[in-house]
């Protein structure tokens, strides 16, 4: 075997060995729900089951945690994305001083520990009278998602064409039907997958949101919780539910984002033809 | 400011932009940080004293950490737990994003990035979860070790720092891959056969041409991973115990055991402090800029 080859099939082994570093933890949590045992593991097995699941159901704890998260996520989304599309839209027409300071200063709660968002928000409106709970969840998570949001959306406006509110203006069109019929539509694909990622990001945290969670449970601290105290696999099948959806989600945003692309470089090749 | 704003989306609209933007930048990045620093510079005093003539700036609450030696050597464990996970998951993803980069079809590399993306979206707590499962002491991988004989007794992983960076470089490994291979693929693939053809071997060409060319995804993976290693509560929280303490569970202490808010923010604001110092040391060492870290 040449020197190639050996290259070759060590790379294979490599990533193969590395996608089953990814997944094998994944596929022992979600089998270990099936487990008949008390605590979850799948060695040893002890008969297959589905009474966890039922379990889960009856869990009023797990319903409460899930409503709040549904709540704060909404929260989240209804914030962060209007912040985030209007620094989007600042950014892609402000031209002047301070505005590299401006941009890092949005960047910057990307670059801070999730933990010190919470802390200093938790300060920070304590100082205000108001303590940690669900809306304050609301309000530290917004901090950082809504700068994610602005990254999506500033993506998208970095190829917007300015000609065609030019074109607008110069038919007589009113600012606000510029932004109305023109600017917002075009960002309309990236708003809608930047919520998705808002609401996901939202839903997952952990780290800010214990901080600022008050007496309100989140899912993702009642998992935690669960964990360290009173583990039984009904964890694991709400962790089996949240991975289904996820990749569900994760999977129909990845063939849409692909269909865009693809539409996108057909209307380039039809410009190219077309010169 | 407000005139390009408003010559191009009308008053009303340029105004929503404004407020919108303030309203985030000083109500929820900028004050809530400042409150933090000016509360860490102040002693925790009883509510009717706060104000009063004992309520002046200090910095005691720094001082502690210099005096606590338990903290200290938690601190520097957190410090060094943390470029470790970064230096591992570093030379575990280049080769993988190398690959997907430059050498996998476009097919191969969009299944890959498919099968990346799915675990990405999953929860850190359930991914960490999944290592609970693994590591603990009646857990498959002692089953395993058990079985095919290499260990005679099982073995406690959950129980040292073992365990938790097992757990971090799994949690984090997928926001090294990703910005590593964005930089590769930007790559010019004539590049590395120009190299080649001029006789340049395999570690020359990566030390030469891709691994220079990749420095601000490299910058940019080891920025995240470390900073999500050092300001991790989940990981150590599930996989440590009370002997593997990380800096985040100190400062979560000082909140919601301690009570003393003003030591707490002190804390967290070394934390920081930490991480800035970070991402300006490997900015300066990778020579790239912030506009590069964002991309």
């Amino acid at each position: 075997m040449s020197s190639q080859n050996i290259l070759k099939w060590g790379i294979r082994f490599y990533i193969t060995l590395f996608f089953l570093y990814l997944f094998t933890p994944l596929i022992i949590m979600s089998a270990a729900t099936f487990n008949d045992s008390r605590f979850p593991t799948i060695s040893p097995w002890r008969g297959t089951t589905l009474k966890w699941f039922e379990e889960l159901w009856n869990d009023s704890g797990m319903w409460q945690a899930l409503s709040n998260s549904a709540i704060i996520a909404a929260g989240v989304l209804a914030i962060a994305v209007p912040i985030g599309v209007a620094c989007a839209l600042f950014l892609s027409t402000y031209r002047g001083g301070g505005k590299n300071f401006i941009y890092g200063l949005m960047l910057s709660p990307l670059l801070t520990p999730g933990v010190i968002i919470g802390i200093s928000t938790l300060i920070f409106w304590r100082s205000m009278g108001v303590s940690g709970g669900i809306f304050l969840t609301i309000i530290a998570q917004t901090t950082f998602i809504a700068a994610y949001v602005m990254l999506m959306i500033l993506a998208r406006m970095q190829r917007f064409d300015r000609t065609l509110e030019n074109a607008a203006f110069s038919l007589g069109a009113t600012h606000l039907q510029v932004f109305r019929r023109i600017t917002l539509p075009y960002l309309m694909p990236a708003i809608l997958s930047a919520g998705v990622i808002a609401f996901l990001q939202s839903f997952e945290n952990y780290n800010t949101t214990l901080f600022v969670k008050g007496y309100d449970t989140t899912l993702t601290v009642y998992i935690a919780s669960k964990v360290r105290t009173g583990l039984t696999p009904a964890v694991n099948a709400l962790g089996l539910i949240l991975i289904v959806i996820t990749v569900l989600l994760a999977a129909i945003y990845e063939i849409k984002r692909r269909h865009e692309a693809r539409a996108a470089e057909q209307k380039a090749a039809l410009a190219d033809t077309a010169n | 400011m407000f005139k390009q704003l408003s010559d191009r989306f009308g008053p009303m609209v340029a105004i929503g932009i404004l407020l919108l933007m303030l309203l985030w930048l000083v109500m929820l990045v900028v004050l809530p940080q400042v409150l933090m620093i000016d509360y860490s510079l102040r002693p925790n005093l009883p509510p009717s004293q706060i104000g009063g003539p004992n309520d002046n700036y200090t910095l005691s609450n720094y001082v502690t950490l210099f005096n606590n030696q338990i903290h200290q050597t938690i601190f520097f464990k957190t410090i060094w737990s943390s470029v470790l996970v970064t230096v591992c998951t570093l030379i575990v993803c280049y080769p993988l994003a190398y690959y997907l980069a430059k050498v996998a079809t476009p097919r191969q590399a969009a299944l890959c990035v498919l099968l990346l993306i799915i675990p990405f979206w999953i929860n850190e707590i359930l991914r960490t979860f999944s290592w609970f499962i693994i590591l603990s002491y009646r857990g498959p991988l002692n089953a395993l070790l058990l079985g095919m004989g290499f260990i005679d007794r099982p073995i406690r992983f959950l129980s040292g720092d073992g365990g938790v960076i097992i757990g971090m470089v799994y949690a984090y490994i997928l926001f090294m891959v990703f910005p590593l291979y964005n930089a590769i693929e930007s790559l010019d693939g004539n590049q590395i056969k120009a190299a080649r053809n001029l006789g340049s071997g395999w570690i020359r060409t990566h030390y030469r041409i891709i691994i220079p060319h990749a420095k601000p995804g490299i910058a940019t993976g080891c920025i995240m991973v470390f900073m999500l290693s050092a300001g991790s509560y989940a990981v150590p929280a599930l996989l440590g115990s009370p002997g593997s303490r990380w800096f985040t569970q100190i400062i979560y202490n000082w909140f919601f055991e301690g009570g003393d808010w003003n030591q707490g923010a002190a804390y967290a604001f070394i934390l920081l402090l930490l991480c800035i110092g970070f991402i300006v040391l490997v900015m300066r060492l990778f020579k790239v800029g912030l506009g590069d870290i964002a991309r």
